[in-house]
């Protein structure tokens, strides 16, 4: 887009060699340290959302796959929790460490199966895979010092479903934790983006972790059920859709599995009359176009004081003319590729029907690639509380504005959802960030910034984004046995 | 004829009491009508406890949601103060307890006894964690950045307490103090075979500064009260301590409808055992809040 609004700023292509990776052909399941094929023989393709292209061919797990990993996370479940938390620690370390080693390939793999800007997984995701595993390595030996009583014990076999949105991070949320605390795990990557664990499956070989503690299953939601129906799976972890987190829950029900349950959000993004509008307006682009707004997190509403609405809006449109949407792989690229033609369609019928309810709908001038799945950021005026586009959570680059007067109005507003992930607070005002933040019924709270993350930073929502915390010490909680 | 009625006269007719609801801070009837016996262990008619309906479940969800702002908002300090205030009251009240618990479980007096001081030392303990949860379970996280994080506990909201059914005073006491000594309101089922207890504690909460809707207390059918309760949209969490296993699975499943934090029933040897805090962070969640630290006196805006 940047080519008709700012032509006096064209850059060059800035294209990242994808030749620093090696993709297979094919893939199959990684079950107890080895790669096999899927039972039934079944497999899948997965293709490059920029372009189209199939990158690779991945063995399908279906439920006797689901079993014979669990089996194998089962067996090594006894030797690897009796280890002393000082060698799990290093087994821990040194993932990091290979991951930090291959995080090129690793960023260049994440961006062609992912869609997302390379800048994103080159500065963002892979930086924090790596903190994720060096933050629990060194929790592994000091587990009596968490707070949850001396001597935790672990719960037994992990089975995680992740979701496409962050694949190796969310996998980093996940084993990372799941290690330290001495479970083994299964992990279900989503469909459309199961290279990177696969990828991961090499670094775990590479680190010498023993066989089965690191199970991988990549498939579809049949296999990501059996997962968590599984009878011998001792904890469930899901990232995803609030539909399925409540599936989940009711499936999990009269056992005794212990769930977290990370999902949606339709967080609010408040800007009061005093906020320093450029920062602010940084923060927005931030909070709803990083990874194409696939982001649970994302601050999807914004809700502007209305003395500065038309002032922030026309600083808003100024700067998302200047966003640059295209190849992935191209270093200056900020809006990537949605992830897959079924998400593509999913957040064209949400705006659609924005458009059809009486929003207004605004994108920049804007080009899209012919082939791939493409949106443009847009955004959405007049959009009132009842608007589906305020409501449902579109997971894509779409940001509904929506005015208030007082902070009690902001408040209300921000709180009425039945989502409580995120929100953000933009004002000069330290007493009311901290009047505001405590009034809003969200798990993290960004004032003047937002969407940071870090692994010492707890994660999670209230009401029905879910229940449970990742990262830092609340993390742990997840998987030890703290009755 | 006479002899007789001069004898009767003699000995004094005792006072019985009606036991009502706590709800709201006031103590109505079950809007049903209805009430069922409710017995001491021998089988010997003790009273008639309202019977709630469905009806007085949800009354009881508008009553909670709506002390929740004030209680929750209230400093720690404060709800320490009330809660202790409740354990005076509570030994002030001890025969009256030791009475109604000696009957609804058959234990001696001196057992009985030993049951009650348990319960207002457990309240007591529960008193004091008001002001310190925070400290224990939040904290400051050193973030790889120039932010100041922060992480504190706050209270999930309405919660709805099926208090055990076999220890019917020191058991209640000790799934329903945690649920409020966080800033939660309460939303407490009584034992369903002896929930005299409960309902007296409801006169002790409404003397003892609680306000009104903090604590709402309920009598009647276990299963039939907290039905409502779990498929309530309102209510944030659920306590099964109270709920056999096929019941808790059935609430399960109806509390997966807004995710409600589930506390599941957990087999308890001995409620006199000192408690750990993982019935107060059931009902806790975590908010993290990030602010820019900037760095003074440097170029470039990081805000």
């Amino acid at each position: 887009m940047a080519s008709t609004t700012a032509s006096a700023f064209e850059y060059a292509p800035a294209p990242e060699s994808r030749s620093v990776v090696d993709i297979a052909p094919s893939y199959g399941l990684f079950i107890d340290g080895e790669f096999t094929e899927a039972a039934d023989g079944k497999v899948f393709k997965t293709v490059s959302p920029s372009t189209e292209e199939v990158l690779s061919e991945i063995a399908q797990a279906g439920e006797a796959d689901v079993d014979r990993a669990v089996r194998a996370a089962r067996k090594a479940f006894g030797k690897w929790s009796a280890l002393p938390g000082s060698e799990r620690a290093k087994y821990l370390f040194r993932i990091a460490r290979i991951i930090q080693e291959r995080s090129r390939e690793l960023a260049v793999l994440e961006t062609l199966d992912n869609g997302k800007p390379i800048k994103e997984t080159r500065d963002a995701d892979l930086p924090l895979v790596a903190a994720h595993f060096f933050y629990y390595a060194g929790w592994a030996d000091k587990l009596d010092h968490a707070g949850f009583g001396v001597d935790p014990k672990p719960l037994g076999v992990a089975g995680q479903v992740i979701p496409w949105n962050f694949p190796l991070l969310m996998l980093a949320w996940k084993i990372a934790p799941a290690l330290a605390t001495g479970n083994t795990v299964v992990l279900k990557p989503a469909e459309t983006t199961p290279l990177s664990a696969l990828f991961f499956a090499d670094v775990c070989r590479q680190a010498g972790l023993p066989k089965g503690v690191v199970n991988i299953l990549p498939g579809y939601g049949d296999a990501g059920a059996a997962l968590v129906a599984h009878p011998d799976v001792n904890k469930v972890a899901f990232t995803g859709s609030t539909a399925v987190g409540k599936a989940i829950a009711r499936q999990v029900a009269g056992s005794h599995k212990k769930v977290t349950l990370e999902l949606g959000g339709k967080g609010a993004n408040i800007v009061f009359d005093d906020a320093p509008i450029d920062q602010a307006v940084e923060g927005i682009v931030s909070g709803i176009f990083f990874n194409q707004g696939q982001v649970c997190c994302a601050g999807s509403r914004l809700l502007v004081q209305e003395s500065i609405q038309d002032e922030l809006l026309e600083s808003l449109k100024r700067r998302l003319a200047t966003l640059r949407l295209g190849d992935p792989l191209d270093k200056n690229t900020d809006i990537g590729a949605i992830n897959s033609a079924e998400q593509l369609s999913r957040i064209t019928t949400l705006v659609e029907q924005g458009e059809a309810e009486g929003a207004e709908r605004w994108s920049p001038d804007c080009e899209l690639p012919t082939s791939g799945y493409w949106f443009a950021p847009t955004l959405f005026t007049n959009v009132t509380q009842a608007h589906t586009v305020a409501r449902d959570e579109i997971f894509g680059p779409v940001l509904s504005v929506l005015s208030f007067r007082t902070p009690e109005e902001a408040v209300a507003k921000a709180n009425n959802t039945p989502y409580g992930l995120s929100a953000g607070i933009w004002t000069e005002k330290g007493s009311r960030i901290l009047a505001v933040a405590s009034r809003l019924r969200a798990g993290v709270i960004w004032s003047n910034t937002f969407n940071k993350f870090d692994p010492t930073s707890p994660f999670g929502g209230y009401k029905e984004s879910g229940f449970g915390r990742e990262g830092g010490r609340h993390g742990l909680e997840a998987y030890l046995d703290v009755r | 004829m006479s002899d007789k009625t001069d004898k009767t006269e003699q000995q004094r007719l005792s006072v019985f009491k009606t036991y009502k609801l706590y709800v709201g801070g006031k103590f109505p009837r079950s809007e049903s009508g209805r009430v069922y016996e409710v017995t001491d262990a021998k089988g010997k008619w003790l009273a008639n406890a309202p019977q709630s309906s469905r009806k007085d479940a949800r009354d009881a969800v508008v009553a909670a949601r709506k002390a929740f702002g004030g209680w929750s908002g209230a400093t720690a300090y404060n709800r320490g103060q009330i809660l202790y205030r409740v354990a005076e009251m509570l030994e002030g009240r001890k025969g009256q307890f030791v009475h109604e618990v000696a009957d609804a479980e058959g234990l001696s007096k001196s057992k009985a006894a030993e049951q009650v001081e348990a319960t207002i030392d457990r309240w007591v303990w529960y008193a004091g964690w008001t002001d310190k949860i925070a400290q224990v379970v939040g904290g400051g996280n050193p973030v790889a950045g120039p932010y100041f994080n922060l992480s504190s506990p706050e209270p999930t909201g309405v919660v709805a307490v099926l208090a055990p059914q076999e220890s019917s005073f020191l058991g209640l006491v000790s799934v329903l103090a945690p649920v409020i000594a966080t800033g939660n309101t309460a939303i407490v089922i009584a034992s369903e075979r002896s929930p005299l207890p409960a309902l007296s504690l409801g006169e002790v909460l409404a003397t003892s500064d609680v306000p009104g809707g903090v604590v709402n207390v309920l009598s009647g059918r276990t299963a039939e009260i907290a039905a409502p309760l779990a498929a309530h949209q309102d209510v944030n969490a659920i306590d099964l301590a109270g709920a056999d296993d096929v019941l808790a699975k059935e609430l399960e499943i109806a509390a997966a409808d807004n995710l409600k934090r589930v506390l599941r029933p957990q087999p308890v040897d001995d409620w006199t055992a000192t408690p750990g805090t993982d019935r107060m962070t059931a009902f806790l969640e975590t908010k993290t809040v990030w602010h820019p630290t900037g760095s003074l006196g440097a170029s470039g805006s990081s805000y």
